[in-house]
């Protein structure tokens, strides 16, 4: 295994290897900052590139551009609110308030960092436990999955302030029902009135563009002056930058947060019916949990924890997801399909015998994702004063801007004309829910956990033979289960008993 | 009208130019070859898929080799398949050129009667390659053969948890069912259980929720070489000389073959020349040492049938498929 790691160290540091991993890195990122344009097209557009290629540079090459897109979609969530990867879609909930308030450098800096974080200690656990990792991405069946996703479920209190129980539930519900749009598992359709185009579904992306990016710049046009309320003070404040610096007190405060989710991310990406973006709803909920009553009430409005939750998460989450790739050939993503598609046409079959049969190409790809970070982070870290400069683009030019890289992002996956129609609807529809005050965030985390949701609880059912034993039979189901209720239930029983208490003091 | 027939006149003076550039360079070579100008390629799925892989295989291959000058893809995801079929009879006209991919379950999927179109309105050019149905265990499995599994699954139905990266009636299902029944088993008492793709199915397997896997052969030889499973049986009427150990179902004392084709169809109203130029170019492709090539690292079977034989082919396989479901209670 060292001969193996000290093969991949020399390949990783060929020059060839090491200035495609840096163009693989600087093209995902400008890629995954285009709204709407993910690390799947980024990858896709790379395939006829590296035909020629050596198995390990192509796939340090696809590597790079899959973090590299990862990275930089967070750029848009933050800035416009338009994420442009659906594991973004998490960053948007407190880096676009944060950068509404005046703090889009400081944002996209901590975004910068936790990704670096996330990324990195993924690359660490993978290179240390890669040989207990495929054991790990087989140790869940689908009653677990289905509990993890009903955990996930329970995030929606972190959308709910005061008051808005009640309305976070309900667009969760809403959420839930539109996942069940399309064929289902018995292969019926469902909801679909003859439509062949919603035979496959609502996809998530076109979801999450239509309720963020096309909603928010809508309200922009109904409401011409900025809408924060923090901008009260008098000040133009969403056209700055400000600081790129984080305080002690903010490290301090943060680096937990960024530990926790890192290790929280890269399990769950490890699992193959996972993904990132549960892993940075997952770590967004955990965080929110987690936090003091006080600093849950941060949540939403620009809390750093809010921010460098999930960023950590979506980041240690596609690291994670080479696992099941490399060591069992079986792709868990989208992403990784289109790269296990590359690794064939090379004559590379991942799987079990892959560090043994081809040491170079597996050992390098782990090392060479430890160098995309850092490089990263490099490239990243001093484009953010060039590219928040974007916010003072004046807003009549960047709205039509917005909407245009929007649609054209979603088109450009889809290459269908009515998914822009369903776009425009969905998002004046949510345009509606946003001046009733109804939270859209719910929704797009009932809408991506409900398909899942429904398709491992169905398979659950079907081997069990119809009995809800599933639910407490496995330990791993059981524990997650035991979480879950724990933390829905503790909330509220120490909320009525803090009124009692209260009202003995009061009798 | 008139624009679209100065279009194509128009495209078809610069094919020209560049049909006489290619040729140039061809006879400069010394060679006599002749080069179709352009391929389209309709791809009903995204990016990385089945569909997607042969049809990229297919023109990277006769490019390559010099057969076709030029070729492009497009990818056209939706509906499962039926917006691609549904775009190509709406602009048949300017779709000449183009060659649609398509496979076994577009059949199936007309079967259940869900799509507005079917493939029957397309024009038929030639199944390219196939795959088979490949039943797979663990490699821990206490399963060595077919017949011990069946015996198992008749002791008790709950023995054998079958799983599938298709929906119920979907392919994998199907040949599942096909399978039991001609080993004497009545195909509706399978549990089948569907997953959404069959690498989510292999997951399926490996995790122990299930018994035995449902899948193509080529994407279980992959894995079977990788160590992690064994295949039991596959549906090809003789063994593969890339995998010599791998029974057949027949040879074990089921009656049943099966073929998942991949192969082209053009748009409806197709000339019978132009059906003819692409079905020569196609069989020109399998001499190719770049076909070869492909069709090695993709574990691919080369299967050509064309013409009358394909149409009569997929009207068999339609019938077979179209009789099972109804037992099954799955047709509409």
């Amino acid at each position: 295994m060292l001969d193996g790691i000290l093969q991949g160290l020399s390949t990783a540091f060929l020059p060839v290897n090491l200035m495609l991993l840096f163009v693989g890195c600087f093209a995902g990122t400008f890629i995954g900052m285009l709204p709407g344009l993910g690390p799947v097209s980024a990858i896709a557009l790379m395939i006829p590139i590296t035909y020629g290629f050596d198995p390990s540079s192509g796939l340090i090459l696809m590597a790079g551009v899959y973090y590299g897109a990862v990275f930089g979609g967070s750029t848009s969530a933050i800035l416009i609110n338009a994420p442009g990867v659906s594991g973004a879609v998490a960053t948007a909930f407190d880096g676009y308030p944060m950068a509404q308030r005046g703090e889009a450098g400081k944002a996209l800096a901590l975004a910068a960092y936790s990704s670096f974080a996330g990324g990195t200690i993924g690359a660490v656990f993978l290179l240390l436990f890669v040989p207990i990792l495929a054991k790990l991405s087989l140790s869940f069946q689908s009653a677990d999955y289905f509990a993890l996703m009903v955990f996930g479920l329970s995030a929606i209190t972190a959308f709910s302030g005061k008051g808005q129980v009640i309305k976070a539930v309900l667009m969760a519900l809403l959420g839930l029902m539109l996942a069940t749009v399309g064929e289902d598992p018995s292969g019926i359709q469902r909801f679909t009135f003859g439509i062949t185009d919603l035979y496959d579904g609502i996809s998530f992306l076109l979801l999450s563009m239509a309720t963020f990016a096309i909603a928010e710049a809508l309200m922009v046009v109904l409401r011409p002056s900025p809408p924060s309320k923090v901008a009260s003070a008098g000040k133009p404040t969403f056209q700055t930058l400000g600081s790129m610096k984080l305080s002690k007190e903010e490290i301090k405060d943060v680096a937990p947060v960024v530990a926790r989710s890192s290790v929280l991310g890269f399990f769950v990406g490890v699992l193959p019916g996972a993904g990132a973006t549960i892993a940075s709803f997952l770590a967004y909920g955990m965080e929110r949990n987690l936090a003091s009553a006080k600093q849950k009430l941060g949540f939403g409005k620009g809390s750093l924890r809010g921010l460098a939750a999930p960023e950590t998460a979506n980041n240690a989450a596609s690291t994670g997801s080479f696992v099941p790739l490399l060591t069992l050939g079986i792709p868990g993503s989208a992403t990784t399909a289109i790269m296990l598609g590359a690794l064939l046409s090379y004559g590379v079959q991942p799987g079990p015998r892959l560090y043994i049969d081809h040491p170079a190409v597996f050992w390098s790809v782990i090392i060479s994702m430890y160098l995309g970070n850092i490089i990263l982070l490099i490239l990243n870290l001093p484009l953010i004063p060039y590219i928040s400069k974007l916010l003072a683009v004046p807003r009549q030019f960047l709205t039509p801007i917005i909407l245009f890289l929007s649609l054209i992002g979603v088109y450009l996956v889809s290459f269908n004309t009515v998914d822009l129609f369903m776009m425009v609807v969905i998002g004046a529809i949510a345009v509606v829910f946003r001046v009733l005050n109804f939270p859209l965030a719910p929704l797009l985390l009932g809408f991506i956990l409900g398909g899942m949701m429904e398709e491992n609880l169905r398979r659950a059912l079907l081997i069990s033979d119809g009995s809800l034993e599933f639910l407490w039979q496995r330990p791993i189901t059981a524990t997650i289960i035991i979480i879950t209720v724990a933390t829905v239930l503790i909330p509220i029983v120490s909320s009525l008993r803090k009124t009692k208490g209260s009202r003995a003091l009061d009798t | 009208m008139r624009l679209s027939e100065s279009k194509g006149h128009h495209r078809r003076q610069s094919n020209l130019i560049a049909t006489l550039l290619f040729l140039g360079i061809f006879f400069s070579a010394g060679q006599t070859a002749y080069a179709v100008e352009r391929l389209h390629f309709l791809i009903p799925g995204g990016a990385g898929g089945g569909w997607d892989t042969t049809a990229r295989g297919v023109g990277d291959a006769l490019t390559r080799s010099g057969i076709v000058s030029r070729a492009s893809y497009q990818n056209m995801s939706g509906g499962d398949g039926s917006k691609a079929i549904a775009h190509l009879i709406e602009s048949a006209e300017r779709q000449t050129d183009t060659l649609m991919i398509s496979s076994t379950p577009i059949v199936l999927k007309s079967l259940k009667n869900i799509f507005p179109q079917s493939y029957k309105d397309l024009t038929p050019v030639a199944a390219v390659i196939a795959d088979y149905g490949a039943f797979v265990v663990k490699t821990d499995s206490k399963y060595t053969s077919w017949q011990q599994m069946i015996d198992d699954f008749r002791l008790d139905p709950r023995n054998v948890l079958v799983a599938g990266g298709s929906v119920l009636g979907g392919m994998d299902h199907v040949v599942a069912a096909m399978a039991f029944k001609q080993s004497g088993v009545d195909p509706k008492s399978i549990r089948y259980i569907p997953y959404n793709a069959g690498a989510k199915a292999m997951v399926g397997l490996l995790s122990n929720e299930t018994q035995l896997l449902s899948t193509g052969l080529s994407e279980a030889l992959a894995l079977a070489e990788q160590g992690e499973v064994r295949v039991l049986a596959m549906t090809a009427a003789t063994r593969m000389d890339h995998a010599p150990e791998v029974p057949t179902l027949s040879e074990q004392g089921v009656d049943l073959v099966f073929t998942n084709w991949r192969g082209f169809f053009g748009a409806p109203g197709l000339s019978e020349n132009k059906v003819r130029e692409f079905q020569e170019l196609l069989l020109r492709m399998y001499d190719t040492k770049e076909w070869e090539d492909i069709r090695l690292k993709r574990g691919w079977t080369n299967l050509y049938i064309s013409g009358d034989d394909f149409i009569e082919f997929l009207k068999d396989q339609e019938t077979e498929m179209g009789y099972l479901l109804d037992e099954l209670g799955i047709r509409r």
